[in-house]
């Protein structure tokens, strides 16, 4: 007797912290209570990308999507929906322009624009279920692949899917393969680069967690066409979750025959070891990501040698990101005739973005290339937070620019993002409104690279620093005009001279935000004012005399002082001893003081 | 667990496990198949639903007729439970009372399979809260 109804629950890291594996298990309890045990099966699934309304819950066959759900809802779900065919009412989804409630993903603008090509098992599947996986043509790839085509044969399928690195660099996959294979050596290695370093990146983690043998599958499609037999997976100890379903994930491949000696009897031998980051930025820059996995520091050198012809232990290395080899095995089963019809002329396929900061849904998307910003932040993300007015998108994460209401238009891809000042990157996608101060924003990043800088090289090491002293200097009002020059000659300076992507990239947003919001410079800098509102040393707190009635109880709250006046009249603050802590605005019964 | 050993061996997993995510499959793309919606309120229940969905299951199936089979709350035609709705592709919603197994299977060969109708059909012009 199959199961009539199943329940999937998000089981990823996000939904998982707001307590989803107590939905599971209270879900299970209740229907064990009704007896309904053998006929309605829960599955913990992987990301449903809709982060911002998680817990999800889904139920199928009726398609019913439930958001933000709490363990305490298991009972009413079952009694309500499964028992009597009714749906919970308060637990769907609310569209956020009409209010009303929405059944269905298929109706909401979040998915309906998405192509779910590298996602398309995550929230479907059970990732710890490798007989699922098959069932959804898992493994159909690889099998064909080494019974029945040549490894020039996939080689030359993956060069005309189109597909480019989803890593950052989006360099052509099937070249790489080729020049890995073409370097003759007793050992080969394939390296999977799931090191995911961007700030708010979780596209990576999303895939390994929800649909674990994608990646495995490609990984040896790859092994198979370059000619190597082991692969490695270099995974931040900080995804335990990830790993352990990888782990699991191995380990039934291995027990199906999947992996090991002999595969499927083709004589095709592949195997996976794991390789744990520390969690450094640099580490997911593949020469610095090979020197971590031998042992030695995570530090970049210069390419070339590049991996293909000497990598790990110096031997032939093809790396790849956890994105680029999930669509892999959709490739190999559809055909690069299917593939290289999606997107644009020279970026095939879709991208994951995590889509994040001001916009109403915030989660995890896959969208066709060519898709524009406007369609993925106004349909898909469903606008600005709080009716706010947009301002700036950043992409790229440290290595990209901010893109601006004129590049809403631009269809995302490859060479457009570059041509408008920013890049693809890994996929973070953060989008801020008009209470963002774009120096900020620039000043936040480069905090993160000079955080992350691994030092070898000067350019990178001490520019970067210089540059970060700089807008700190902007942002405190004491800037000159000659401080913006030498931020563009400086930031231009460690582009061409640095080590690796890391320094050659980290003037970006600094640059870009110059270019696209001169002006916010400039304010900071000779008005000493910050448009948004954000740079605190630039706000003042004053007193409206009008208002102020003299109560003292402002001063008896400065811890600084600053507020003196005559009991009874009105009070001033001394701009010079004023900290700006804000609590006189929170004291005053009045509202007699305000920020300028 | 034995060894896949061959492409032979993958497909054969893929079939046994295929029916368990058909239904999650299909269900994404319901509005291109037949639907079949079972009352299955307490009144439903009582008077046989359960084995009547169970036998539309594993018969479907067996004929291998492409539908997402559900269930539904009261009809409101509790006289005639177990009451079923069947939707086709691009075509009205139709009820059927009284669906024993038997009636069932006389639903699958005629109405589903040739298109004809069959005996036992309710009346309705009402739309359902679910819509
Ligand atoms: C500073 C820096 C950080 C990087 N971090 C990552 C990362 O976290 N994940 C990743 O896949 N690639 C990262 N890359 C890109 C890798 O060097 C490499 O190009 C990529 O893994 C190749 O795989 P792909 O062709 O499939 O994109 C980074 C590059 C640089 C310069
Ligand atoms: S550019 Fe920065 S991260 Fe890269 S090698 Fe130089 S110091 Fe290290
Ligand atoms: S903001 Fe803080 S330091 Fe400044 S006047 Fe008010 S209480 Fe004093």
């Amino acid at each position: 007797m199959s199961y009539k109804m199943h329940i999937l629950v998000c089981g990823g890291t996000g939904c998982q912290a707001s307590n989803s594996q107590g939905i599971i298990a209270n879900l299970k309890e209740e229907l064990t209570n009704k007896n309904l045990e053998n006929e309605v099966q829960v599955i913990a699934t992987g990301c449903f990308g809709f982060c911002e309304q998680g817990p999800i819950v889904k139920i199928m066959p009726d398609n019913t999507f439930y958001t933000q759900v709490k363990p305490g809802d298991s009972e009413e779900i079952v009694n309500e929906h499964i028992i009597k065919g009714r749906k919970v009412n308060r637990l769907l989804y609310r569209d956020p322009e009409n209010k009303e409630r929405v059944s269905d993903s298929k109706h909401m603008d979040f998915y309906k624009k998405q192509l779910r090509i590298a996602l398309r098992n995550c929230g479907l599947i059970d990732p710890e279920n490798i007989e699922e996986y098959i069932a959804r043509d898992g493994y159909a790839a690889l099998a064909k692949c080494v019974s029945e085509m040549t490894p020039e044969e996939v080689i030359n399928e993956v060069k005309f899917s189109g597909l480019r690195g989803r890593g950052g660099g989006g360099f052509p996959t099937g070249l790489k393969w080729e020049l890995t294979r073409k370097y003759k050596a007793d050992q080969k290695f394939v390296v999977c680069n799931a090191d995911e370093g961007d700030p708010g990146a979780f596209m990576d983690r999303s895939i390994m967690e929800g649909d674990p043998h994608s990646v495995i599958e490609a990984m040896a499609i790859c092994g198979y066409s370059i000619g190597a037999d082991k692969g490695l997976i270099y995974i931040r100890a900080e995804y335990p979750l990830a790993i352990q379903r990888l782990q699991t994930a191995i380990k039934q491949a291995e027990e199906y025959g999947l992996l090991g000696k002999n595969i499927l009897g083709s004589g095709f031998n592949f195997t996976l070891e794991f390789r744990y980051g520390a969690g450094a930025f640099v580490c997911g820059e593949e020469t610095a990501l090979i020197h971590s996995m031998e042992g030695h520091r995570g530090e970049p050198t210069t390419k070339p040698p590049f991996p293909a012809e000497s990598g790990y232990l110096n031997l032939p290395t093809n790396v790849n990101n956890v994105e680029t080899y999930a669509n892999i095995p959709v490739i190999m089963n559809k055909g690069a005739n299917w593939f290289n019809k999606i997107g644009t002329e020279k970026s095939k396929g879709t991208k994951v973005f995590a889509l994040a900061g001001k916009i109403n849904n915030v989660g995890l998307i896959e969208v066709p290339m060519g898709t524009t910003l406007k369609e993925v932040i106004y349909e898909i993300g469903g606008g600005i937070k709080n009716g706010k007015k947009f301002k700036a998108v950043q992409t790229g994460g440290p290595s990209g620019g901010c893109l601006t209401e004129k590049h809403l238009n631009v269809p995302i891809d490859y060479d457009n993002l570059l041509a408008s000042g920013s890049m693809m990157g890994s996929g973070g996608m953060i989008v801020m409104d008009e209470d963002d101060c774009m120096v900020a924003v620039a000043k936040f990043y480069l905090d993160f690279t000079v955080e992350e800088s691994c030092g070898k090289c000067t350019p990178c090491r001490v520019g970067n620093k210089r540059l970060y002293e700089t807008l700190d200097l902007i942002t405190n009002g004491k800037a000159t005009m000659d401080d913006l020059n030498r931020l563009k000659n400086l930031g231009q300076v460690i582009k061409d001279t640095a080590l690796c992507g890391l320094g050659q990239t980290s003037p970006n947003p600094i640059l870009s935000t110059i270019d696209n919001f001169y002006d916010e410079y400039t304010a900071h800098i000779r008005d000493h004012k910050c448009p948004a509102g954000k740079c605190k040393a630039l706000l003042n707190y004053v007193i409206d005399p009008q208002l102020c009635i003299g109560c003292t109880l402002c001063v008896r709250n400065c811890l600084s002082n600053a507020i003196t006046g005559i009991r009874k009249e009105p009070h001033t603050i001394d701009p010079e001893k004023c900290i700006k802590c804000g609590v006189c605005l929170t004291k005053c019964k009045f509202n007699a003081i305000s920020i300028q | 667990m034995e060894k896949i050993k061959s492409i032979a061996d993958l497909k054969k997993i893929k079939e046994k496990v295929q029916a368990k995510i058909d239904l999650r499959e299909k269900s994404e793309q319901a509005e291109n198949l037949i639907q079949i919606k079972v009352a299955m309120a307490t009144c439903g229940i009582a008077s046989g639903s359960k084995e009547t969905m169970d036998y539309f299951i594993d018969n479907l199936e067996k004929s291998g007729i492409q539908a997402v089979v559900t269930q539904t709350g009261c009809m409101g035609y509790c006289y005639a439970e177990p009451t079923v709705e069947i939707t086709k592709p691009g075509k009205d919603p139709i009820v059927f009372g009284q669906v024993n197994q038997q009636k069932a299977e006389e639903i699958i060969q005629k109405y589903l399979k040739n298109d004809e109708l069959v005996e036992g059909i309710i009346p309705v012009n009402y739309n359902t809260i679910n819509d």
